[in-house]
């Protein structure tokens, strides 16, 4: 298979597919909240990719996947929002941002 | 018949995307981090812009490489106290790394498998426009589309809430 050649739907999945585990190794092993945090983002767009892609790919017409992926924005941009702010209480609280600091519930 | 795209742009706009990523979790200065992640989400708008989504391309821009990225940052800068502290010390994390190996590996699997099966899918003459999409949007999904608004509005006040913190 020529490196030129037009590409499909498989190609956006499997890009989809390394950037999910991108972020999923960055989630499970930053220290950083905000890091986790970037992680996080980095996989709810990979999901986005997705989505369009297939909708793309399958049923251009409908549009579907497209609207989907405004909400999964929407949500995300809730989540990032959020969670920034629960870092900042957490700073304030005990002015760090690691978790390993984060130990109050732990037996 | 299956539609593609180009695969010049796609191949470009796939190492700008992975690329930008494995830069991000590489580099141990987390500013240098969230910059890496605006390279990424910029790439992914030109993704969509080659899946002929234009408004999700421009929403991209807008709200991740405009606000998520610049909220990330100044809670990058306001978490610091010295120049220093950004740059974090080498974190390997090898059970994340072995995890997210075996999650990979398990989806490219999943995808080379099931990809034969998938329907053929109807192509219209030409891709819908931003005005049909705005249409859909307006028509079909208004009620998610005012839930997603109160959802916003929710996290908003929350936000102001948690980090706020004064006077309690």
């Amino acid at each position: 298979m020529s490196l030129l050649q037009p590409v499909g739907v498989v190609s956006f999945m499997a890009l989809a597919a390394v950037l999910f585990s991108l972020g999923l190794y960055g989630a499970l092993s930053r220290k950083s909240a905000v890091m986790v945090l970037m992680s996080l983002e980095l996989m709810a767009n990979a999901v986005n990719i997705n989505l369009v892609a297939l909708s793309r790919f399958t049923a251009p017409a409908e549009m579907t996947g497209q609207i989907f992926a405004v909400f999964s924005m929407v949500v995300s941009a809730a989540e990032i929002g959020l969670g920034l702010a629960l870092v900042l209480a957490l700073y304030r609280r005990s002015q760090t941002v690691e978790l390993d600091a984060m130990q109050e519930l732990k037996g | 018949m299956t539609e593609t795209v180009n695969g010049v742009a796609f191949l470009a706009l796939a190492f700008a995307t992975i690329g930008g990523a494995v830069m991000m979790l590489a580099t141990r200065n987390v500013v240098h981090a969230a910059f890496w992640l605006l390279e990424v989400l910029i790439a992914t708008a030109g993704l969509y812009l080659l899946l002929s989504a234009e408004f999700l391309a421009l929403v991209q821009v807008l709200v991740y490489a405009g606000s998520v990225t610049v909220l990330v940052i100044f809670t990058v800068m306001i978490t610091l106290r010295r120049r220093e502290d950004a740059v974090r010390p080498f974190e390997p994390g090898w059970g994340g790394a072995i995890m997210a190996a075996l999650f990979g590996g398990s989806i490219t699997f999943a995808i080379a498998q099931f990809t034969s099966k998938m329907p053929a899918g109807t192509f219209p003459e030409k891709t819908p426009d931003v005005a049909a999409f705005g249409e859909k949007l307006f028509t079909t999904w208004m009620v998610p589309f005012e839930i997603a608004s109160l959802v916003l509005l929710v996290a908003l006040v929350g936000a102001v809430w948690w980090s706020g913190g004064d006077g309690q």
